[in-house]
């Protein structure tokens, strides 16, 4: 099943360039693994080692279907084939 | 009611019902009304509350200079304050923000310099972190760091929405410095623990999130995660179309901002109706459009507002 991921522009490094590819996976971690064997190198800045094991990074956010997967079962998080996940760099307000 | 200056006025403001956008009797919406406060905008609170603590402090005394990055919000009410206080103001504000924060920043009389639109406000806060190291004697409040920021709606917003609202179930706020939401989901955790707390974080175009790398990337100071229940990212297009909705079916003619937070309440309220749950969600009307009018999101189709949102920072 194909989900979209939109790619921020400091990753497409790793992406040739594209906003916006193609990945798999039952959960953001299977995702992300699937990400990884596309374009090698795009899952450690994603993703670090914590305390309880592998979390996504400080400065970054992803979202699926808009909602931050901090809140909603971090890398476990679920997807279906109509998920859209999004990543972005974490940016000040105010 | 009468008070003895403009700045005692400040906070008090009006919880209103939206008996057309709430979905059922049972799953209501409520919106704060910050754009009631004296510079039209929430930012009024955080900002005198750091001023006090800052001169209780003895940080700030007469004559000082306040120096602030800021997206024109918090800067304008800071602008205020110091006016009547008798400091200067120098605000740093990134050059994609609107003309009509600007030109309010130098009626209140605050200086402003200019920082580049790539990157946002993380590049503003950049800029006034090297400025405040040259100028050692200027007081930076730094609303991203500052606890007197979420001291504000701890001790002002939370309560008076407890007190009018005691039947609360959900807050909906935006997601900028988190002084709002930290304040807040602060205080009902610890009087109302069953209030949840929801975050609506705007999502800008791709010309903000224009970082060097990704250790350029910004979190608050303030922010502490287990404040909140949800976070949602809310576009251009979902925020312009509800401040349209706001405005033609509850006459409430709020910012963009508001439209995102609204936004995130409407699918709060949804979920509540569908999961057959009572539920009252309060959520801030940040400010009014008034200071957003040349964005062009008021005008025209939805297509040709969100064109012309991206790359301003539209929050």
């Amino acid at each position: 099943m194909a989900i979209e991921v939109r790619i921020p522009t400091i990753l497409r490094t790793y992406t040739g360039g594209e906003r916006a590819v193609e990945s798999s996976g039952s959960s953001v971690a299977e995702l992300i693994d699937s990400l990884e064997s596309a374009h090698p190198g795009i899952k450690d800045r994603l993703v670090e080692d914590g305390a309880d094991g592998p979390a996504v990074r400080r400065f970054v956010n992803i979202y699926v279907d808009d909602e931050d997967i901090r809140f909603t079962g971090a890398l476990a998080t679920e997807l279906s084939e109509s998920s859209t996940v999004v990543i972005l760099p974490a940016v000040a307000g105010g | 009611m009468k008070y003895a200056n403009l700045i005692e006025s400040v906070g008090g403001t009006p919880l209103v019902g939206l008996p057309t956008l709430s979905p059922t009797p049972d799953v209501r919406l409520w919106a704060k009304l910050e754009d009631q406060n004296p510079t039209g905008s929430i930012k009024d609170r955080a900002a005198l509350a750091m001023i006090e603590a800052a001169e209780a402090e003895g940080r700030l005394t007469p004559g000082c200079t306040i120096l602030e990055p800021t997206s024109g919000n918090t800067g304008i009410s800071m602008a205020m304050v110091a006016k009547l206080r008798g400091y200067r103001m120098v605000c740093v504000m990134p050059e994609n923000t609107s003309e009509e924060r600007r030109q309010l920043l130098r009626m209140w009389g605050a200086e402003i310099i200019p920082s580049p639109a790539a990157g946002g406000s993380n590049e503003a806060v950049r800029v006034a972190k090297g400025i405040a190291a040259e100028n050692p004697d200027w007081v930076m409040l730094y609303q991203y760091g500052n606890p007197a920021n979420a001291g504000a709606h701890y001790s002002g917003t939370g309560p008076e929405i407890l007190a009018d609202l005691p039947e609360v179930t959900h807050f909906v706020g935006g997601l900028g410095t988190t002084g709002t939401l930290m304040g807040v989901g602060r205080f009902f955790r610890e009087h109302q623990p069953g209030v949840r707390i929801v975050a609506a974080e705007p999502r800008y175009g791709e010309l903000v999130y224009g970082l060097r790398n990704l250790d350029e990337g910004f979190v608050p100071e303030l922010y502490d995660e287990s404040l909140i229940d949800a976070r949602f990212s809310v576009g251009p297009r979902d925020a312009v179309r509800r401040v349209r909705e706001l405005i033609e079916s509850e006459g409430i003619f709020a910012g963009i901002s508001t439209g995102a937070i609204l936004h995130a309440a409407l699918a709060q309220a949804a979920k509540s109706v569908k999961a057959g749950e009572r539920a009252d969600i309060v959520f801030v009307v940040c400010d009014g459009g008034w200071k957003y009018l040349s964005t062009g999101a008021y005008e025209g189709t939805l297509d040709e507002a969100e064109d012309a949102l991206d790359g301003q920072l539209w929050a």
